[in-house]
C-alpha cells in the first residue's frame, strides 16, 4: 500500500491558500521585499529561510497584518488581505520572544484569544484543556509565565497561537531561544502537532537544519527575493544557484568553463595543468560558458591509493581535519592551491584513523555527484 | 560583615547628617513643652492637641489633600496618554512640538509657570480657588507622569501588544488588557510622584489659589513669617511621618515582589 504523496505544488488543479502577487515592501528607500510572487498550499509546513535582513520576517509580518505591502497584493483563501486588520485575520502568530502576557496565568494566556471571540465559557474551558493536553502543559496551567522554563514557555506560545484554530499559523524563529538538544526534540514535536491539527504552518528561520527537518517546502531568500523554492531534498541536491548551494550545508565550489562532450555531458576546464572534470548536467550549457561546479563534501571520496575507474580524481595533501565525532571533514589542498573538502563517516575509532595531517591522498567523485551552476 | 574603610564611614556620616539632621531637630522640637522653638523645656504632645483644634490648618490640609488626589489622578490619565502617543504614535505632525512642550514644565522656573497660569485664569475669567489649583497642578505634574510612563513604555516589548492584536483585540482592548496591567507599576509611581509634587508645591499654588482656598504649604509659609510656632513643627512631623510610611510601604511592596519573582524564576529553571 502506498500512501498518497503530499505535494499540492505539483498539482495544477490545487489552489494555494496564500498567494503573494508581485508584492513589494519598502521602508523608506530600503526595499525589504522585491516583487515577490509565491503560493503556499493548505496543510503545508512552509519554511522561509535566509540570513537576517533578507526579508523573511517582513513577509511574515505582512501575513499577520502588522505590515502592509507597498505594491502588490496578498490573498488568503482567495480574499485580498490588504484591508483586513490583524485582529480580524484567520492567522495567528507565534512570536520569537513568545510574547506571553506576564500578568496572566498559562491558562489565561491560552484562553486570551478565545475570550476575545466571545466564545461561551464551557467551550473555552474545553478548548484550553485540549491545548494544554496537546502541549503537555496540564500541570502548569495555574503558573505565571516567569514560573516555567524556556521550553515550557515555547509550548505555551504554541498552544496560545493554535487555540483559535487559525487557518494559518506563523512561527517567527520559534526555536531560536532553546538549546540545541531541546530544539531538536521540539522540531519533531512541532511536526507532530502540525500533522495532528492539519494547520498550515509558515516558519521563519535562519537555521537551515531546522528548515530542512520540519518543512515540506523551503524558500531560500536573499535581499527581498526568493532564490529557490523546493522540497528540502531538492534544495540540497539540486540547488539552482551558488547562493543556495552555499547557504544550505557545506559545499565545494569549483569555477571553470564548460565544453559539451555528449548528451547532458560536459567537461569542465578549471585549473591550468589539471585534467578537465567530467560532469553530467541536465541543465544545458553552451561551449565556453563559465560555470560553477558545486559538490557536497560527503560526495567526495578520500583514498590513500589512486582509485581506478572513477570519473574524476585529484591528488592533494591534507591541510586540516575537522573531527565532529560521527564524521570528519578533511580539507585537502591541491597542488594548484585549491582546497577541497571531503567528508567521511568515522566508522572506526579515532586512534585507527587512516589519514592524518600532511598525508597525500586521492579525492574522487562521480560525474553525477556535483551540480553545474551558471551563477 | 566587612569593616568599612574610614573614607566610607565619613561619606556615610556626612550624607546622613546633611539629609536628616534638620528634620530630626524639627521632629524633636515638635515634642517640646515650651513655647520657644529653640529652647527645650521637657517632653509634651500638647502641640499636636492644639493642632487638632486649629480650624485654619485643618481646612488647609483638607484642601491640599483634595487638590493632590484630584490633580494627580487627572495628571496620571493625561500623562499616560501623552506618553503612549509619544512612544507608540510614530511620526505625526507636531510630534517634536508636543514632546518639547510636554517636557517644558520640567525645566521652566515655577514662577513663570505660576504666572502664566494666573494670567490665563484671569483672562478667561475663572475665579481662583480649588479648581484653579487643581488645573495648575495637573499641568505641571502630568509632565512628570509622562516621563516616568514613557521610560517604561520604551522598554516594553512591543510584540506583547502585537500578540494581543493577533489574538483578536482591538487597539483599545490591547491597551486595556495587556499594556496597562503591565505598565501599572510605572503608572502608580507616576501617580505617587504627582501626588507628592502637588502636596509640596508652594510657588504655583500661591499664584493660583484664591482667598477661598489655601493649601497647607501656603498656610505654613505665611504662619512662619509671623514666627515659627511649635504647632508648625508638629504639623511638619505629621507630614514627614506620612511621607516616610508611604515611601517605606512602596519600597517594601516592590522588594517583596522582586524577591518572589526571582525565587519563582529559579524554581522554574530547576524544574
Amino acid at each position: 500500500m502506498t500512501s498518497p504523496v503530499f505535494e499540492p505544488w505539483n498539482d495544477p488543479e490545487a489552489k494555494p491558500l496564500i498567494e503573494f502577487q508581485n508584492v513589494t515592501k519598502r521602508f523608506g528607500s530600503f526595499t525589504a521585499i522585491d516583487d515577490l510572487t509565491i503560493g503556499i498550499y493548505e496543510k503545508e509546513f512552509f519554511a522561509l529561510l535566509g540570513p537576517s535582513g533578507c526579508g523573511k520576517t517582513t513577509m511574515m509580518r505582512m501575513l499577520a497584518g502588522f505590515d502592509t505591502p507597498t505594491e502588490g497584493a496578498i490573498f488568503l483563501a482567495g480574499q485580498n488581505m490588504a484591508p483586513v486588520p490583524p485582529n480580524k485575520r484567520a492567522t495567528n502568530m507565534m512570536f520569537q520572544s513568545y510574547a506571553l502576557f506576564p500578568h496572566l496565568s498559562i491558562w489565561d494566556n491560552i484562553a486570551f484569544g478565545l475570550k476575545r471571540e466571545g466564545m461561551p465559557k464551557p467551550d473555552i474551558e474545553a478548548r484550553v484543556d485540549e491545548m494544554l493536553r496537546l502541549t503537555r502543559l496540564e500541570k502548569f496551567a495555574r503558573r505565571k509565565p516567569h514560573q516555567i522554563s524556556g521550553g515550557q514557555r515555547q509550548r505555551v506560545a504554541l498552544a496560545r497561537s493554535l487555540a483559535k484554530h487559525p487557518k494559518l499559523l506563523l512561527l517567527d524563529e520559534p526555536l531560536g531561544a532553546l538549546d540545541k538538544k531541546l530544539r531538536q526534540d521540539t522540531q519533531f514535536e512541532l511536526m507532530d502537532i502540525q500533522e495532528k491539527t492539519g494547520t498550515t504552518f509558515v516558519i521563519v528561520t535562519h537555521d537551515q537544519e531546522e528548515a530542512m527537518t520540519v518543512a515540506s517546502r523551503v524558500a531560500v531568500m536573499d535581499n527581498g527575493k526568493i532564490i529557490q523554492v523546493s522540497t528540502p531534498d531538492r534544495i540540497y541536491e539540486n540547488p539552482n544557484s551558488v547562493y543556495v548551494a552555499d547557504f544550505i550545508g557545506e559545499v565545494n565550489i569549483i569555477d571553470g568553463t564548460v565544453t559539451p562532450n555528449g548528451p547532458d555531458s560536459y567537461s569542465v576546464a578549471w585549473k591550468d595543468g589539471q585534467p578537465p572534470l567530467n560532469v553530467i548536467s541536465p541543465t544545458v550549457f553552451s561551449d565556453g560558458q563559465s560555470c560553477h561546479l558545486a559538490i557536497r563534501p560527503e560526495k567526495v571520496t578520500i583514498n590513500a591509493e589512486k582509485p581506478a575507474d572513477v570519473d574524476n580524481v585529484v591528488q592533494g595533501k591534507i591541510l586540516d581535519i575537522a573531527y565532529l565525532g560521527n564524521i570528519s571533514t578533511y580539507h585537502v589542498e591541491l597542488p594548484s592551491g585549491v582546497v577541497i573538502k571531503a567528508q567521511s563517516a568515522n566508522t572506526r575509532r579515532i586512534s585507527r584513523r587512516a589519514f592524518t595531517w600532511e598525508d597525500t591522498v586521492w579525492l574522487s567523485w562521480t560525474a553525477t555527484a556535483g551540480v553545474l551552476l551558471a551563477n | 560583615m566587612t569593616r568599612m574603610s574610614w573614607f566610607n564611614t565619613v561619606s556615610l556620616t556626612l550624607g546622613f547628617a546633611f539629609l536628616y539632621v534638620p528634620m530630626l531637630i524639627l521632629v524633636i522640637f515638635s515634642f517640646n513643652d515650651g513655647k520657644l522653638v529653640t529652647v527645650w523645656a521637657g517632653f509634651s504632645t500638647k502641640w499636636y492637641g492644639e493642632l487638632m483644634q486649629n480650624e485654619a490648618f485643618l481646612n488647609a490640609a483638607w484642601v491640599t489633600i483634595k487638590v493632590a488626589v484630584v490633580s494627580s489622578t487627572i495628571a496620571t490619565v493625561l500623562g499616560t496618554m501623552a506618553a503612549y502617543v509619544l512612544v507608540r504614535g510614530g511620526r505625526f505632525m507636531g510630534r517634536t512640538l508636543f514632546s518639547g512642550m510636554i517636557y517644558a514644565p520640567l525645566v521652566m522656573p515655577e514662577v513663570i509657570t505660576g504666572l502664566s497660569l494666573l494670567l490665563l485664569f484671569i483672562g478667561i475669567g475663572l475665579d481662583r480657588g480649588v479648581l484653579t489649583i487643581i488645573l495648575a497642578h495637573t499641568t505641571f505634574s502630568m509632565c512628570y507622569v509622562s516621563v516616568v510612563v514613557s521610560s517604561r513604555l520604551m522598554t516594553f516589548d512591543r510584540s506583547l501588544e502585537e500578540a494581543a492584536l493577533d489574538l483578536g483585540c482591538s487597539a483599545a482592548q490591547a491597551f486595556r488588557l495587556v499594556t496597562l496591567p503591565i505598565i501599572a507599576p510605572a503608572v502608580i509611581s507616576g501617580w505617587l510622584l504627582a501626588f507628592t509634587l502637588s502636596l509640596d508645591d508652594l510657588v504655583i499654588a500661591s499664584f493660583t489659589s484664591g482667598p477661598a482656598a489655601t493649601t497647607l504649604p501656603i498656610k505654613i509659609y505665611s504662619a512662619v513669617r509671623l514666627g515659627v510656632s511649635p504647632e508648625i513643627n508638629a504639623l511638619s512631623t505629621i507630614m514627614i511621618a506620612i511621607v516616610t510610611i508611604g515611601v517605606i510601604t512602596a519600597s517594601l511592596v516592590n522588594k517583596r515582589q522582586l524577591v518572589r519573582q526571582q525565587r519563582d524564576e529559579q524554581a522554574a529553571v530547576r524544574s
